[in-house]
């Protein structure tokens, strides 16, 4: 009893020269190490204000204003570098939301293009119609959102000749595109008309292969791998606002490099 | 008979209460970009990621967003506000000549005398508004090395409508090396810019209420 007493009294003693030695710490001090772990706190709240509906709705109203810098930024005349034949990346890297086994195989004979929306010939293309139109080639840096880049050589038609040909509205808004893979995307306008927007038949003077495309795919320099769409299967002109696979999921619409 | 201090000659309020070291704009300007610069890093973590250059991933608990398209969009939101905040500092900076003042001259000698000093600890922080050698060309250096981020963003960003910008960085794979270097730069920076306000929290309090 008397032990224990003596030891509550040593304690008490000790509390209190802590806690003096606590107030006269200056309280900025204090404050300060606070200050410190707000920056660990908003890394820890970090992991979840990605969920926030808000915030969600927030970053994809900023998307859609970086849509509209970006078409302004656009302009229709410049020309994306172009490439000599050692530049080329070989093998040109396969890329799509699924694996290289699961590459549709289209029929080349069966294959239609289907064309609707604003257009005055909505008349369907055989393959060998579209080889029969005007071609040219291009060796061009396919750019990916991922970051990683890749020159390729690319033959096909001039889309602007091709939108000229179906009777296309050229004021319309937005070019949408369905795939044979099930794939879809939407371009604008002023890229559809660009000088180096084609409607590809072959790469590397080949007929395209299966992996990066056959029969027909859109390739555009002047935007991000994902809003080339491969393996196209219809194409339709319209004012109403598209989308795309990735775009619906938060991918920027725009997608110009 | 008693005295407001409001009545006071101005000269001695000022020796009554501390001189502003920070003006408001500074204080507003700084703390908006550490927002906007955190949100860069750890969103630019995730996408460097998604196609690493150097043979290393970021531990995905570092990084903002959730997934690609997330970190995009965190990316190309904060990208805003890092560039006309800092454009809205340089402006305010350099009009009201203040960046002269704080951060010139910047001597070579000065420098090395002072991170001399720095090293063996005898480098005091004695007066808030005055910054020594070191401190200049730390300051100096960040301001230069966020423009390089912004304008090396840029050519990546866009390097078929910026052709000079995309030149400039060496193309546009090496463009995003510049940026990765700038970035990591950055951090360095921010790191001793920590552990320096943790040694003097008084820095601290005048980036926050300005004396």
């Amino acid at each position: 009893m008397f032990k224990k007493n003596i030891n509550l009294a040593l304690d008490t003693e000790s509390i209190l020269k802590d806690a003096q030695r606590e107030l006269a710490l200056p309280s900025r001090r204090l404050f300060a190490k606070r200050a410190l772990t707000l920056g660990g706190l908003s890394l820890l709240t970090g992991c979840n204000i990605t969920d926030e509906p808000s915030v969600n709705s927030m970053l994809e109203r900023i998307s859609r204003m970086n849509d509209g810098v970006q078409g302004w930024l656009f302009d229709p005349k410049r020309l994306a570098p172009t490439y000599t034949q050692a530049e080329m990346t070989r093998p040109f890297p396969f890329n799509a939301f699924y694996a290289i086994e699961e590459v549709p195989e289209i029929d080349g004979d069966d294959y239609r293009l289907e064309i609707s929306g604003l257009v005055s010939d909505k008349r369907s293309w055989t393959l060998q119609q579209l080889h029969k139109l005007p071609q040219n080639e291009q060796i061009t840096r396919h750019i990916c959102v991922e970051g990683w880049s890749a020159i390729g050589r690319w033959g096909g038609v001039p889309f602007s000749y091709f939108l000229k040909q179906i009777g296309a509205d050229l004021s319309a808004k937005y070019i949408d595109f369905k795939c044979g893979d099930d794939y879809h995307t939407s371009i604008d306008m002023p890229t559809a008309l660009h000088p180096q927007t084609q409607l590809t038949l072959t790469y590397d003077g080949q007929i395209l292969p299966p992996k990066y495309g056959f029969p027909m795919k859109l390739r555009m320099p002047t935007k991000l791998g994902y809003k080339n769409p491969k393996h196209i299967t219809s194409i339709e002109v319209t004012n109403s606002y598209p989308g795309g696979y990735w775009e619906d999921q938060g991918y920027n619409w725009f997608g110009g490099a | 008979m008693k005295t407001n201090i409001a009545q006071l000659p101005e000269t001695i309020v000022n020796q009554i209460k501390p001189p502003v070291v920070h003006p408001i704009w500074l204080r507003v300007t700084h703390w908006l970009n550490a927002l906007a610069v955190i949100i860069m890093i750890l969103s630019g973590w995730r996408i460097y990621n998604a196609s690493p250059i150097f043979p290393f991933r970021i531990p995905s608990e570092w990084t903002l967003g959730g997934w690609l398209g997330g970190a995009l969009q965190w990316h190309f939101a904060a990208m805003w506000l890092l560039f006309f905040n800092g454009l809205v500092y340089l402006l305010l900076n350099t009009g009201s000549g203040r960046l002269w003042k704080k951060f010139l001259p910047l001597r070579p000698t000065e420098v090395v005398q002072d991170f001399v000093k720095a090293l063996r600890g005898k480098l005091q922080h004695d007066a808030l508004d005055h910054y020594n050698a070191v401190q200049k060309l730390a300051y100096v250096s960040v301001i230069l090395d966020l423009i390089l981020l912004v304008v090396s963003g840029l050519a990546i960003w866009k390097s078929v409508q910026f052709p000079l910008l995309r030149e400039l960085m060496g193309g546009f794979d090496n463009a995003r090396v510049v940026h990765f270097c700038a970035m990591s730069f950055l951090v360095a920076f921010i790191v001793v810019h920590i552990i320096m306000v943790a040694l003097v929290p008084r820095t601290l309090l005048a980036m926050l209420r300005g004396r």
